[in-house]
Parts: C-alpha cells; sequence; structure tokens
C-alpha cells in the first residue's frame, strides 16, 4: 500500500513548481499552464484523501468537479488572452498596464 | 517494494522532473508538450490512488481539450511572440527570478513540515475509516457507484457546475466575436 504521505508530497511538489511558474514566467499562456499544475496539485489531493471514503465518494466527485471547472476557466482565459493579443500585440502581463481604449 | 509502488514512485518521478522541466524550459511549444507529459503522469498517480474513473476524466478534458485549446490559443497569437519568447533571457536561475524561486522553496518547506508534524497518515479519521471498511480496495467497480452519487447526494454542486458550464461558454463565445461598430 502506498502511503498517504507520499501522495502529499509529490502534490506539495507539483504546487510549488506552479507557483514558481507563475511568479517567474512573463507570458500570459505559461502562467496559465502554472495555475492548471496548481489545480492538479489540488486534485491530486482530493484523490488521494477520497481513497477514504468508499461510501459517498466525497474526494472523487470534488476532483471530477474541480478538472470541470479548471476547463471552464480555461476557455475563458484563453479568449481574453486572445483578445489582449489583439489590442496590445503582446501577451506580457507585465506590459500591459493602461485601461482606457 | 511490490509492484504498485515502484509505479508509484516512477509516475511521482516523472510527473516532478516533467514539471520543473515546464519551469526550466526555454521555448514555449515545448513547455506545453511538456506539460502534457505532467499530466498523462498525473492521471498514472490518480489510477494508483484507485481513482481509475477520474484518471481517464483527466485524460479526456486536460489532454483532449485544454492542452489543445492552448495549443491553438499559441497558434493564434502570432509568430512575433514566438520570436520575442526565444529572444528574452530564460535561465532557470537569474536574478530577477529569485524571488519567486525564494517564495517557491519556502512555501514547499513550510507545506512539508504541516504534513509532518499534522502525522497525515494516522489521522483520527482516516483510521476511523479504516476501521468501518470505507476505504477502497484495488479489486472493487467504483464507476456505478459514483453514478448513483453524482445524481443523489452531490446533485446540488452538479447542477451549479452545469450553470457554470454554460456561463463559461456564453463568456467565452461573447468574449471572442467579431468587433461591431457602434
Amino acid at each position: 500500500m502506498i502511503p498517504l504521505s507520499d501522495f502529499l508530497i509529490v502534490s506539495a511538489g507539483l504546487f510549488c513548481t506552479g507557483l514558481y511558474i507563475i511568479l517567474s514566467k512573463h507570458n500570459a499562456i505559461q502562467i496559465l499552464i502554472g495555475i492548471e499544475l496548481m489545480l492538479n496539485a489540488a486534485v491530486l489531493n482530493l484523490v488521494a484523501f477520497g481513497k477514504f471514503d468508499r461510501l459517498n465518494n466525497g474526494g472523487q466527485l470534488f476532483a471530477l468537479f474541480a478538472i470541470v471547472l479548471a476547463a471552464a476557466t480555461t476557455a475563458v482565459a484563453l479568449a481574453i488572452i486572445l483578445n489582449v493579443y489583439k489590442k496590445y500585440k503582446t501577451i506580457d502581463p507585465g506590459k500591459i498596464d493602461e485601461l482606457r481604449d | 517494494m511490490t509492484m504498485a509502488q515502484a509505479l508509484f514512485y516512477l509516475m511521482a518521478f516523472i510527473a516532478l522532473a516533467s514539471a520543473l522541466f515546464v519551469a526550466a524550459s526555454k521555448s514555449l511549444v515545448r513547455s506545453v508538450f511538456m506539460f502534457f507529459v505532467t499530466l498523462m503522469a498525473l492521471a498514472g498517480l490518480y489510477v494508483l490512488a484507485l481513482a481509475d474513473f477520474i484518471a481517464i476524466t483527466q485524460i479526456v478534458i486536460y489532454i483532449g481539450g485544454i492542452l489543445v485549446l492552448i495549443l491553438f490559443a499559441f497558434m493564434l497569437s502570432g509568430r512575433e511572440t514566438l520570436a520575442n519568447l526565444q529572444q528574452q533571457d530564460n535561465r532557470f536561475i537569474s536574478i530577477g527570478k529569485l524571488p519567486a524561486l525564494l517564495l517557491a522553496v519556502v512555501f514547499f518547506m513550510v507545506m512539508i513540515n504541516i504534513l509532518f508534524k499534522t502525522d497525515v497518515n494516522h489521522l483520527l479519521w482516516l483510521s476511523k475509516a479504516i476501521a468501518h471498511k470505507n476505504v477502497f480496495s484495488p479489486s472493487d467497480a467504483t464507476v456505478s457507484n459514483i453514478g448513483i452519487n453524482l445524481m443523489t447526494r452531490y446533485l446540488l454542486p452538479f447542477e451549479a457546475m452545469s450553470i457554470l458550464l454554460m456561463m463559461a461558454l456564453i463568456g467565452a463565445a461573447h468574449l471572442s466575436r467579431k468587433e461591431k461598430k457602434a
């Protein structure tokens, strides 16, 4: 049997990698990838704890909900990124610094 | 060491290594394809946590949907960004990235510390679940139980999720429509 703490250590590593990607990259798409990585780390935690809930499937079902939520937010975020690119010709979040149109 | 354990550590290594490669990679396309490997390894980890349905969903939605969407947006956002990305200074460790690296490492240490302080393998509710035989065993068929629970106990979050999906669909269509001259 694989101990629960091993799952949690892997998940913590993935989460911190995602955090590093978000903080250090200058490209909106890469930042989105970092967010997805952090979401996946959270889903791994849900699934690992969900092993101990056979009757109600709490962890697994909320992992499912989190995956669907990630899909929906990614679609909207990519539409926003494409619009920003059309307007500013760059997707570096540090360079998009004016609000008026 | 059993087969499952060996597979677990292999998958964990692949997931972490490819995630680090995504963080360190110079080119965006390469990091997107490495992210593909990370997601596959994570699906393998879900299988080893006895959640086979979640693993299949992960492959279908993440790899079939999100990753293709990211590649699509990337191809649409043009050649110039690609050229800009190649030029920028992208070493893994440089002065500008030191704070990000520091924060990530410290956060990791905090999480590991908490994990060992709480003694996660012997939590009260976990030992209760084991005592009541409320634990998945590898021979269980889980999918029918998931379906029943989705339609009874978790019906409200399910419906909320469907409304949210509809909102996201309308929002994405609204954002990406052609601008009319007002």
